[in-house]
């Protein structure tokens, strides 16, 4: 029963993106970057990306964190790819909206992200899931 | 005398609660400690019936408030054996205390001088000091720690100079639960001429605590690591000192005359107590007192040691997980801090939590400690009295199924 509730949370999905990241790198030619720092619990993560006009050609992050974050910014990464900065925008509110509980949402625009909906279930964790997606949502703002 | 340790846990009421269906263990105790029903009921007391402002009144109630405030100021006095009660300032906490101390203190300091610090401080034991630094233009210096999580004593007698004004430093680790030798390093900055200042919030709840052998000029603690209520603190200094100092804050009951352009302070401690102070929580921390007095201060420092060893060496045995701070248990109090190879600290948290397993996972406020170490953050186990072995062998099972959870 307890370990169901803790599957619940770290879904295998979960596990593979934290235990195999994509896009966890460095960009040479990025055209923003951004530092977030967790002060709860001193995680630290670099969100860069790459912008052709309107569109979000790359996104990469660097970092270490709990499982929850880097599975979260891995599935981030993939999931920006080749959208547009008005598409970008609403996923990641869609995203704020997933892990608080809201369910009245386009769940499979998220695609991959949509697991982690089971932090909407551990609040102290929450703000695990969304450190990368602030970051690009403050990385893209200030490059604006 | 021989205490039942069992029994114990009847007076803290929150000990019987479930957290995610499971019985409580809660091993969290460096960050606050539960409160025993003792001190629950000593606060309710005081606000049905007899709840008034201290000194202001001339009626019977603030009378008595003002008795039992006072008497509590007496027993922290007696508690840490302060020469008298006007040794004893109540404040916020053990922040708060230090803060007043930095502000209090930035006559004493000059350009060039030196504060030493050391690299296990809290940031409650940096922040204030840095504040005064840049406020005076004086320098900051760390003593490094040892491989082992000591206080690189050599590094501390090199760094002590003509220069070095003030020396603060933690009592013990609130992560590594190193027992710092307080003595010896106030005796080597006292012969510099420094004045010494120690965090003791980790150490007055576990073991016996006495001003006259440590000889530092001030210590400061907070009442909710020692069952108190959170929201009381104590910041001790030797008479002949706080009676030179200036005050940090300023208003009522803190005066003696008040004229239009400048006034005089009230003696010690008022001097120091401006407004109407925490007087529940003095009040709920003098009962905690008489409850940790009841049990026996050395009594709890041998059973905690006890439970130390016995929780170590089942740590020790598990595979890919290592322990940070000093091997000898010597030196060492109730709190262990480590790391399990491939999960992070935030993770197994939350898999102990749904065990009803409370510890703390983070940097706990020493992120230059964290640098020191070169983790980003640690796992923290802290214990105190009203634990048990029966625990700590639910807590070994919980991170076994953990580590079989998060890496197979």
């Amino acid at each position: 029963m307890r370990s169901k509730r803790l599957e619940m949370l770290y879904k295998t999905l979960i596990k593979e993106h934290s235990n195999n990241p994509s896009n966890k790198k460095s960009l040479a030619d990025a055209t923003g970057e951004i530092e977030l720092f967790n002060p709860s619990c001193g995680d630290l993560i670099v969100v860069q990306f790459k912008l052709d006009g309107d569109i979000l050609t790359e996104v990469c992050f660097e970092g270490q964190g709990c499982a929850i974050s880097m599975a979260s910014a891995s599935m981030m990464s993939e999931l920006m790819q080749g959208k547009t900065l008005n598409e970008v925008n609403n996923l990641i509110e869609t995203f704020y909206q997933l892990v608080q509980g809201n369910e009245d949402i386009d769940t499979e625009s998220l695609k991959d992200a949509v697991y982690l909906e089971g932090v909407s279930k551990f609040p102290t964790r929450i703000r695990c899931a969304t450190l990368s997606w602030h970051a690009l949502e403050q990385g893209l703002e200030e490059y604006e | 005398m021989t205490t039942n340790w069992e029994k114990i846990r009847i007076d803290f009421p929150i000990l019987n609660r479930t957290v995610n269906d499971q019985p409580l263990i809660y091993m969290d105790n460096a960050a606050t400690t539960q409160k025993p029903k003792q001190v629950i009921q000593a606060i309710s007391h005081f606000y049905e019936n007899y709840n008034s402002n201290v000194y202001r009144g001339v009626h019977t109630l603030s009378g008595e408030a003002t008795q039992v405030y006072e008497d509590s100021r007496q027993k922290v006095a007696n508690f840490i054996h302060a020469r008298q009660k006007e040794e004893i300032i109540f404040t916020k906490g053990t922040t708060a205390s230090i803060n007043h101390l930095a502000q209090m203190l930035a006559s004493e300091v000059a350009a060039g001088d030196e504060i030493l610090l050391t690299y296990m401080e809290h940031h409650s034991n940096i922040i204030p000091w840095q504040q005064l630094a840049q406020k005076v233009k004086a320098k900051l210096v760390y003593v490094d720690i040892t491989d082992d999580g000591k206080i690189n004593l050599e590094d501390y007698k090199n760094k002590l100079n003509k220069k070095t004004k003030i020396v603060s430093f933690t009592h013990v680790s609130n992560i590594l639960g190193t027992i710092n030798p307080v003595q010896e390093m106030t005796k080597l900055a006292h012969e510099k001429k420094a004045i010494v200042i120690v965090d003791g919030a980790q150490a007055v709840p576990h073991f016996p605590v006495n001003m006259q052998e440590l000889n530092v000029d001030y210590y400061a603690f907070s009442g909710h690591k020692m069952l108190g209520p959170t929201g009381i603190g104590v910041l001790y200094g030797k008479k002949e000192w706080l009676e030179k100092l200036e005050p940090a804050e300023f208003g009522g009951e803190m005066i003696e005359l008040v004229k239009e352009e400048e006034s005089t302070w009230a003696s010690l401690p008022n001097k120091f107590e401006a407004g109407t102070p925490d007087i529940s929580g003095a009040i709920g921390l003098g009962a905690a007192i008489d409850y940790l007095e009841a049990i026996g201060m050395e009594n709890i420092k041998k059973h905690e040691e006890d439970l130390l060893v016995y929780l170590y060496k089942k740590l020790i045995k598990i595979d890919g997980l290592e322990i940070y701070g000093p091997r000898n248990l010597q030196d060492h109090s109730g709190v262990v801090s480590f790391n399990l190879q491939g999960i992070h600290p935030h993770d197994l948290a939350t898999a102990l939590d749904l065990e009803g397993i409370a510890i703390r996972a983070g940097h706990h406020c020493g992120q230059l400690l964290m640098r020191q170490l070169d983790v980003v953050a640690t796992s923290r186990i802290s214990l105190y009295f009203y634990n048990t072995k029966e625990e700590v062998d639910q807590l070994i099972q919980a991170l076994e199924k953990a580590k079989e959870f998060f890496i197979s």
